[in-house]
């Protein structure tokens, strides 16, 4: 593998200029997440449209490697317009496949933690089901 | 006898380790990473192991194996006397005073978990203040967070200069607060590579009437150690890290503290005898060591000990400074880049730093695509990163088989990983 295989101009676009980037304030859901190993952390906010469905608005604030921020900056784009329970079941494939890039195990944490946060978020606004890993996550917090 | 002579001469001749030469000595370097030969910077994480400390725990495996102690067959004999042997040579480069001193366990963090619970959890009354420092390894400080918090004593840490080495101006201040009972430092950053001085430290426990705890997981691989000169009560080292194998440690500890505490573990082969309604401990040190030992490993720690020994510490040492200030000059060529730490003089060979605005993640994972292995993350070291206001750093760090080239393929693979990122 090559760094620009590794390193997509996809990616170094969203990292340099991370779309949906910011906070809502009083946002219908909310979530912190961390990945412990390496120390990304994301916060997400969501504001629902009128159906209380719909997801209107979706922001992230946060620090960390090219891969967290810029598959974070990925997703919002794709949750937008999406309703909870869509974002809720998504399936991580599909955030892997806009990523497009081959991912050692360690790296698919960092891939994956604005959808576990995001999920998260919409879990405790909704009570949507809850991602499968949850990283950073306290359980006890969520219950 | 002419021959003893030129091998005397030769290794007068040659005041310097050739680390070129000992890398053959190192299996792992024979194969490529991505197309490129492997720059191993990763040491402080745990070493590469030397072909003779496989070779001795093959043999042991092969010839001498069987469960110690407990078999009066010659197989197990044998075994025993193995381990005790390793037992004598880790006594030896401790230079401790008795052999039954010597703790063979997994690790040297269950080694300070040991010190923790069957010292600390017994010893320490609620008000009562546990020092440690702000460069402490998770393993150092996590056990004694805990133990202090369950009996209701305060952790106190001392605080970091700005080059990353022990402030000690607080330690009158720190004194009049309260009762001490505990001091736990490292000897060697495994973050930054500072080596701590304990001249001052160690007398000033002592005379709160504290008992001092030493982390040598770190400094064990690079410099000659000695507990009696040091002063310390507890001293802990990792196998692993010293071109041993990963599964075994050793504590040191003064044999009357040894013997005033309770066991750690309890179980087989610690008890002197068991019965319905009461169990009383065996001697030292096989109190704490519940179990089967790691024989093989403890073997093999024997032979890393050999290893080390035969090549010289001080030169393993004198080697990690060269190459300590090496990198610390070629890395300041890089733009952008911001390096922790006392200067190379003050520090074992580790190099902390960053890349500005780029992730240390991002910065492993192309430098790995040259070749290049370095680590990146806190180090287990969360509130070290927290002082140092980072949430990660790159880690470059490096032993006796350590060559200037993998340093060069190092600022070679920074220059592409700024270029991905431009």
């Amino acid at each position: 593998m090559s760094f620009d295989q590794m390193y997509r101009e996809v990616i170094l676009d969203h990292y340099k200029n991370p779309r949906g980037h910011g906070v809502i304030e009083d946002a219908d859901a909310e979530a912190d997440g961390q990945n412990p190993l390496c120390g990304d952390e994301v916060s997400i906010y969501v504001a629902f449209a009128d159906d209380g469905e719909t997801i209107d608005e979706v922001k992230f604030s946060g620090r960390g490697c090219a891969i967290s921020q810029a598959a974070t900056s990925m997703l919002m784009e794709m949750s937008k317009g999406r309703t909870a329970t869509e974002v809720a079941t998504m399936d991580k494939e599909e955030l892997l496949e806009e990523i497009g890039i081959p991912l050692t195990p360690i790296r698919l944490k960092c891939a994956m933690l604005g959808l576990t946060t995001l999920k998260v978020a919409l879990h405790k606004a909704k009570g949507t089901p809850l991602p499968e890993g949850l990283a950073g996550f306290d359980e006890l917090e969520l219950t | 006898m002419s021959h003893r002579y030129d091998e005397f001469v030769a290794v007068k001749a040659d005041a310097k380790l050739n680390a070129h030469a000992l890398r053959a000595d190192f299996p792992i370097f024979e194969q490529e990473f991505h197309g490129k030969p492997l720059a191993f910077l990763d040491s402080a994480a745990s070493s590469q192991k030397p072909r003779q400390m496989l070779e001795a725990m093959n043999h042991f495996y092969e010839t001498s194996y069987a469960n110690v102690h407990r078999g009066v067959y010659e197989l197990a004999e044998r075994a025993t006397e193995a381990l005790e042997h390793a037992r004598e040579r880790t006594r030896a480069f401790l230079n401790a005073p008795s052999v039954r001193e010597v703790i063979f366990l997994r690790n040297a963090t269950e080694a300070l978990n040991l010190v923790a619970y069957a010292w600390g959890l017994w010893n320490l009354e609620p008000g009562d203040i546990v020092v440690v420092t702000e460069l402490e390894h998770h393993s150092n400080f996590v056990p004694w967070q805990f133990i202090a918090g369950k009996r209701g004593a305060e952790l106190r840490l001392l605080p970091l200069t700005e080059h990353g080495e022990l402030d000690l101006s607080g330690l009158d201040a720190l004194a009049a607060e309260g009762n001490i009972k505990i001091v736990a430092t490292t000897l060697v950053s495994n973050s930054l590579g500072t080596i701590n001085s304990l001249d001052r430290l160690v007398p000033w426990a002592h005379e709160q009437g504290a008992i001092f705890v030493c982390d040598g997981a770190q400094a064990a691989p690079h410099m000659k150690l000695d507990v009696q000169a040091l002063g310390v009560d507890f001293l802990a080292v990792s196998g692993h890290k010293m071109c041993g194998p990963s599964g075994v440690g050793a504590l040191w500890g003064k044999t009357e503290l040894l013997q005033r505490m309770e066991p750690f573990l309890t179980g087989g082969h610690m008890i002197s005898s068991v019965r319905a309604d009461r169990t009383t401990w065996g001697e030292l040190p096989h109190k704490f060591e519940a179990g089967t030992a790691p024989m093989a490993e403890a073997v093999g720690l024997g032979a890393a000990i050999d290893y080390l020994e035969a090549i010289g510490l001080d030169k393993i040492e004198a080697h990690e400074h060269e190459l300590a200030a090496y990198a610390l000059d070629r890395l300041a060529e890089v733009p952008g880049i911001t390096l922790y730490g006392p200067p190379a003089d003050r520090r074992a060979g580790i190099v902390s730093f960053n890349l500005d605005g780029i992730h240390p993640h991002d910065v492993a994972q192309i430098l790995d695509l040259s070749g290049v292995a370095i680590r990146a993350g806190h180090h287990c070291c969360q509130p070290l990163m927290h002082k140092l206001g980072v949430a990660a750093t790159n880690r470059a760090s490096f032993y006796l088989y350590t060559v200037p080239e993998e340093i060069d393929q190092l600022v070679e693979g920074l220059y592409a990983v700024r270029k991905v990122f431009a």
